[in-house]
């Protein structure tokens, strides 16, 4: 037990923390620093300091991504450091996924307001770890590592490192386990637990955790690439002090933050206009015929509406009021979670530049309702894959802020949203034969990380390139997949058409794999992604969502003869209701309209389809240069069906030339007939008003859809009465669901 | 600070710089003018006389007309007072059967229409597609934004909205 605070000037960590957030409650300004005075000083000395600091904390990545193991860590960089104040609050960052900068800040808060100062201590060269959502994280296989830095005696801030792993020991093999349905299905829990002092990690601890999880060696090398990361920062920190002096530390990191909070408040001024911004999320989650835990089985609807106040100070409310009730399956998310969310696409569409820090985290105020989705308040629930519903949720965000800017005049930085970083194919086997028989190979292809970006005012979105989680988006390569998921060999990569969301500028697109299993046994294989309801909050002045995910798997096929005889064989599902696998196989061919399944086993020469996601599109589509579509469709982005049906082009193939050419004069013409539709197939509000009323008070409504609204009307009382207000309903409107 | 003269912006609205030419305007800094030079081209191409006060999408704009501030289509339809969604004043399609979604969409790969409607809205008038929203049957219309306009004229850009 400590004696002697560890804090400033005799405080303890935990009298520093309610200082911290006494100042910021009372005057509004972090640290309540009326002004940046080391800045307006001697700014050189000021932006250097910043300048050194943060290129050690991407210095430190950059070297401690080649002691890990995890290709996914190796491969495309999924970890990021952050440097913390003594109280918890990040003031720079590395790059990387940055989604959990704040999520380690929660966990520093987690064990100073649990009093760690006291028991189990807090000394020079401890390190601990934490990957509990309840406690500042977004899930389980997301775990991090913190260390303490002294100067003397002092406590004087923090190094935190996460990686994301391919297992954490949960129900089944995988990062994001769609059969997790309690706590106890998360895998290993680490609530900010000490597992290290003098700056090496126990042996009772490493023993532990190589048993618990399905692949020991990405585990061990990953903690000691986190812990390598972590001391090269404490070096840094400690040499920036030699040079500087402790008293301009000091009071360099609370500048440092409070600038980062005045950058957004300055942003949000220059790109955005005040008022009021609304938009809602959807994520669909049928467990009824998936599940197999009988109180699993729920067809289940998320309500993820999100009203965002711009303030006349330049600064944020986001409030999730409305959202629906969290349930027995993975997808129920924590605050931590929820905060890393918001933050990391704040530093994507708002505050991106060179302070990127917590700053930005004190100007925006939050509501996550507590009894919903994003606030569940119970910790046995499972927490596995928040992602699923967190991705959605902020969407809706990216879109808000899309209005403002448009309105501002910045067209450019329009994205009304983003696709989700699904199909995540996972599962896992054991190699049959071979020089690697008996050892386990994991499913956790990372190439989720390149997905489609939405359309902006100006452009067409990015093709397969983006994840809302890691600013650094990377699909990494095909042959490095491989040599961890040997057991399911691609055989094939290519575009998908109609993935893109249709518009004046259409959404990012993006590719399918096919894969087989080979050479295993014992595969367990599921995926997830949307499927029953386009993603997120759609596309924006007249674009349309990007296209569903949904899942295929052939069982018992005949590839061993076609791969014995060359013969062809399916590598894409171009059109699914005229399947290449259908032609070209003898198989038991499963297609489901969801994408997110519970395991199934499969067996050698089994094959999976798995499709990337688009991204939504922008305005109407009527209005999409005529060029534009011609090279969608040479590039295989769209097909000819829905070119004629939605942007109203005819066009012709040229099969000696290999390209399309458009037929200006049928074109015209389809496009009236469009007009005409619109016209035709229409109705007034009044009439629209009573059709869709109709469907409430008839009760014709779906269960999952029953289910929802029953779980928002019945959790919050602000979107109850603007839906009863909305719709001229009785005050007492029950909706019964289950 | 960037300054881009009228053409670049001009350009910039209608979707017609190349790569080359916008990348630097979206990594660089921002243009503090911005906000006036695009008012200033956009009510240059619009049809009618009424001052523009925000534009609210590619097509609607908050405008000045009798003392009042209404959303206007660029064809002329006025939708009304801009505190109430313009939504309200749309011709609507919604497409909520595997049919009307298939036309849109391959298989299994729109929304099940147990789950989610696609609803359209279009310009009474024009028919322009302003908006689609996928939502659950039944849900209540989504009214996206509501400008503070006067706190944004007065207390960001240090002056009167043009209509005061």
């Amino acid at each position: 037990m400590n004696t002697k605070p560890i804090g400033w000037e005799k405080s303890s960590l935990n009298e520093m923390l309610q200082k911290s957030e006494k100042l910021i409650e009372d005057t509004g300004r972090y640290y309540g620093l009326e002004k940046l005075s080391l800045k307006k000083d001697n700014p050189f000395r000021y932006e250097r300091a910043y300048a050194s600091l943060r290129g050690a904390l991407v210095t430190a990545r950059e070297t401690a991504l080649h002691i890990a193991a995890s290709p996914i860590v190796k491969e495309i960089g999924e970890l990021c450091f952050a440097l913390y104040t003594p109280e918890g609050d990040s003031l720079v960052v590395s790059t990387g996924i940055l989604v959990h900068v704040h999520t380690m800040s929660e966990a520093i808060k987690f064990m100073i307001r649990e009093d760690y100062e006291q028991d189990p201590g807090i000394n020079p060269g401890d390190i601990f770890l934490n990957n509990d959502p309840q406690t500042g994280n977004v899930h389980t296989t997301d775990v991090q590592t913190l260390i303490p830095i002294f100067w003397d005696d002092e406590l004087i801030g923090w190094a935190g490192g996460v990686t994301h792993q391919v297992d954490a020991g949960g129900i089944t093999p995988g990062h994001d386990l769609v059969a997790a349905i309690q706590r106890f299905d998360d895998g290993m829990y680490y609530t900010c637990r000490k597992i290290g002092s003098n700056d090496a990690i126990w042996k009772d601890h490493m023993i532990n955790a190589r048993r618990s999880v399905r692949t020991p060696l990405y585990w061990e090398l990953d903690e000691k690439c986190r812990l390598a990361g972590n001391l090269m920062i404490r070096d840094a920190v400690l040499e920036f002090i030699k040079q500087e002096g402790i008293d301009y530390y000091k009071k360099f990191i609370r500048e440092a933050i409070e600038e980062g909070r005045l950058i957004l408040q300055k942003r949000v001024k220059e790109r955005l206009i005040p008022g009021r911004y609304r938009a809602a999320a959807f994520f669909d989650l049928p467990l009824k015929e998936e599940a197999w835990q009988p109180r699993a089985k729920v067809n289940k609807l998320t309500n993820e509406p999100l009203e965002i106040y711009v303030k006349e100070d330049g600064t944020l409310s986001l409030d999730f009021e409305g959202c629906s009730g969290p349930g027995p399956n993975p997808m129920n998310c924590g605050i931590g979670a929820m905060e890393g969310g918001q933050w990391v696409l704040l530093t994507q569409v708002l505050i991106y530049g060179d302070k990127v820090n917590d700053g930005a985290y004190f100007g925006v105020q939050k509501n996550y309702p507590l009894g919903s989705w994003c606030n569940p308040g119970d910790p046995y629930l499972s927490y596995q894959s928040p992602w699923g519903n967190l991705i959605p949720a902020y969407t809706a965000m990216m879109k808000c802020i899309s209005y403002g800017l448009f309105s501002r005049g910045y067209r450019e930085e329009v994205i009304p949203g983003y696709g989700f970083t699904g199909d995540a194919i996972q599962g896992g086997g054991i190699y049959s034969s071979g020089p690697l028989e008996g050892d386990r190979w994991a499913l956790s292809t990372f190439e989720i990380s390149g997905q489609g970006l939405g359309a902006s005012a100006v452009r067409d979105g990015l093709d397969w390139g983006y994840a809302m989680w890691n600013p650094e988006s990377d699909l990494g390569d095909v042959e490095t997949w491989e040599l961890f998921q040997g057991g399911i060999p691609y055989l094939s990569r290519k575009i998908k058409p109609n993935t893109a969301g249709h518009g004046k500028y259409r959404g990012g697109a993006n590719y399918a794999g096919v894969a087989m299993i080979a050479n295993s046994e014992d595969v367990d294989f599921f995926g997830a992604r949307d499927g029953l309801v386009f993603h997120g909050a759609g596309g924006m002045h007249g674009g349309y969502p990007h296209s569903t995910g949904y899942r295929l798997i052939a069982k018992n096929t005949n590839m061993k003869d076609i791969i014995d005889k060359q013969e062809e064989y399916p590598i894409e599902d171009a059109d699914p209701s005229n399947g290449q696998f259908e032609k070209l196989l003898q198989a038991d061919i499963t297609r489901k309209p969801w994408a997110s399944i519970y395991p199934v086993m499969l067996e050698n020469y089994d094959m999976v389809h798995f499709a990337m996601s688009g991204g939504p599109g922008y305005g109407d589509p009527l209005e999409r240069k005529l060029e534009s579509v011609k090279k969608d469709l040479d590039e295989g982005i769209y097909t000819p069906d829905l070119v004629f049906n939605i942007y109203g082009v005819v066009a012709d193939y040229d099969h000696n030339k290999g390209e399309w050419f458009i037929n200006q004069e049928a074109t015209e013409e389809r496009k009236k007939e469009i007009r005409k539709e619109r016209k035709e197939k229409s109705m007034s509000f009044d009439e629209f008003f009573e059709y869709e009323k109709s469907k409430l008070t008839k009760s014709e409504l779906s269960a999952p859809v029953k289910l929802m609204y029953s779980e928002s009307l019945g959790l919050s009382e602000k979107w109850r009465k603007e839906f009863i207000e909305f719709w001229n309903l009785p005050e007492n409107f029950q909706m019964e669901g289950k | 600070m960037p300054i881009y003269n009228k053409k670049t912006l001009s350009r910039l609205l209608n979707g017609e710089l190349s790569w080359k030419e916008l990348k630097p305007i979206i990594g660089g800094k921002k243009d503090p003018e911005r906000f006036d030079m695009v008012l200033e081209i956009l009510q240059e191409k619009v049809p009618w006389n009424e001052t523009i006060l925000i534009p609210l999408h590619e097509h609607l704009f908050v405008v000045s007309k009798d003392n009042k501030r209404i959303v206007k289509c660029e064809c002329g339809y006025e939708f009304g007072d801009y505190k109430e969604n313009w939504k309200k004043k749309c011709r609507i399609r919604v497409r909520d059967t595997e049919d009307d979604i298939g036309d849109l969409y391959p298989k299994y790969m729109g929304c099940d229409p147990e789950w989610e409607e696609l609803r359209e809205f279009y310009c009474p008038s024009c028919f322009t597609l302003l908006d689609t929203e996928t939502v659950p049957p039944g849900y209540p219309v989504i009214f996206n934004f509501l400008p503070d306009i006067d706190t944004f004229y007065e207390k960001w850009l240090g002056k009167d909205a043009p209509d005061r």
